[in-house]
C-alpha cells in the first residue's frame, strides 16, 4: 500500500502535465493540422515521422495513452498512433548506454533496431484492419 | 550493511529530488496554461473541458493500476524472475519470458540487469530478448491504461501483434547473434 501511494504521488505530475497539455493541445491546434502530419494522407512518411519520435520521447507509456487518444480523436490516423505508443515503448535512445553496458553492443543494436522495424509493421497492419 | 544502507540513502535523495524537480516542471506547465489561457479567453472552455474529461478518466483508472503494481514489486523478486527464466526452455521459455516481463515490475533499464544475468545463467538469447520487449511493452498496467483510453480493439490487436513479432524478433536476433560468434570462434 505505501509501496502504491508513492509510485501514486511519483506519477501524478508527470499525468497532470500531460491532462493540461492535451488540454490546451486540443483548444489550440485545429484538428485539420493533427491531421495533415500524423492523419491518413500523412502515409509511410508520417508513420515513420512519428515512430522516430516516439523512439527518442523518454515519457511514461502510462502517460502517453491518454496524449495517444487525444491524437486519434483530433483525426490522428491509427497507424500512427500505434507506431508512436509502439517506439515508445519498445525502442528506447535515452536507455541505449545503458542497454549496451548490460547487453553489449551488437545485441542492443540488433533489439532496437528490430523493435522500431517491427513497431512500424505493427501499425501497419493495425491501420489496415483496425 | 553499513555501505548498503549509504547506497540506500544516496539513491533516495536521488529519486526524491527527481521528485521534486517533475512538480517544478509541472508547476511551470500549469502556469503556462493560466497565462495562455489568459491570453486566449475564448480557447478556455474548450481547453478545460478536454483536460478535466482526461483527469477523470485518468482518476478512474490510476489507483487500481498503482496497487497492482505496488504488490507485485513486494512479491516477486529479481531473483526468482532469474531462477525461473534462466533453466526454462522452448515453449514454455517463451511463454515464462512474457509473462514475467508483463509483470508489474519497475521501469525498463531493471530489465537490462536482469537479462545479462539470465543470458549468463543459460537462458536462450531469444527469450532474453522476448523478456526485455515484453518488460517495455506488454507491461499489465500499461494495458490497463490502453485499454481504458484507446478501447479493447486497438488494445487487444496491438498486443496480439507485439506478442508475435516480439517472438520473431527474439528468434531472428538469436539467429544473427550465433551467426557472430561462429565467425569469431572460427576467426580464432
Amino acid at each position: 500500500m505505501i509501496v502504491a501511494a508513492r509510485s501514486f504521488s511519483r506519477i501524478l505530475p508527470l499525468v497532470l502535465m500531460i491532462i493540461i497539455i492535451v488540454g490546451l493541445f486540443s483548444a489550440f491546434i485545429p484538428p485539420s493540422e493533427i491531421t495533415k502530419f500524423v492523419g491518413a494522407q500523412a502515409g509511410l512518411t508520417g508513420i515513420l515521422a512519428i515512430a522516430v519520435l516516439g523512439a527518442v520521447l523518454h515519457i511514461p507509456a502510462l502517460i502517453s495513452f491518454p496524449l495517444a487518444a487525444a491524437l486519434l480523436q483530433s483525426g490522428a490516423a491509427i497507424a500512427s498512433v500505434a507506431a508512436f505508443i509502439t517506439t515508445l515503448t519498445m525502442v528506447g535512445i535515452v536507455t541505449l548506454p545503458l542497454e549496451i553496458k548490460e547487453l553489449g553492443l551488437r545485441l542492443t543494436l540488433l533489439r532496437n533496431g528490430f523493435s522500431f522495424i517491427v513497431a512500424v509493421f505493427i501499425a501497419l497492419i493495425m491501420g489496415m484492419i483496425l | 550493511m553499513n555501505n548498503k544502507d549509504t547506497k540506500k540513502t544516496i539513491k533516495d535523495t536521488t529519486s526524491q529530488k527527481k521528485a521534486i524537480r517533475d512538480y517544478l516542471i509541472f508547476s511551470f506547465v500549469f502556469a503556462a496554461g493560466l497565462i495562455l489561457l489568459s491570453i486566449f479567453p475564448d480557447k478556455k472552455q474548450a481547453a478545460t473541458t478536454t483536460a478535466w474529461s482526461y483527469f477523470l478518466e485518468m482518476m478512474a483508472i490510476l489507483p487500481a493500476v498503482m496497487i497492482i503494481m505496488g504488490l507485485f514489486s513486494v512479491f516477486i523478486s529479481k531473483e526468482q524472475v532469474v531462477k525461473y527464466l534462466g533453466k526454462a526452455s522452448g515453449f514454455k521459455g517463451v511463454f515464462l519470458a512474457i509473462l514475467f516481463g508483463a509483470l508489474p515490475t519497475g521501469p525498463l533499464y531493471i530489465a537490462f540487469p536482469l537479462a545479462a544475468a539470465l543470458i549468463k545463467k543459460g537462458a536462450r538469447v531469444s527469450n532474453a530478448v522476448v523478456f526485455i520487449s515484453a518488460w517495455a511493452c506488454i507491461k499489465i498496467p500499461q494495458e490497463l491504461v490502453e485499454l481504458q483510453f484507446l478501447g479493447f480493439k486497438f488494445m487487444g490487436t496491438r498486443l496480439l501483434l507485439t506478442i508475435f513479432f516480439v517472438i520473431l524478433m527474439g528468434i531472428l536476433i538469436e539467429r544473427l547473434a550465433a551467426q557472430k560468434k561462429q565467425k569469431q570462434a572460427f576467426n580464432d
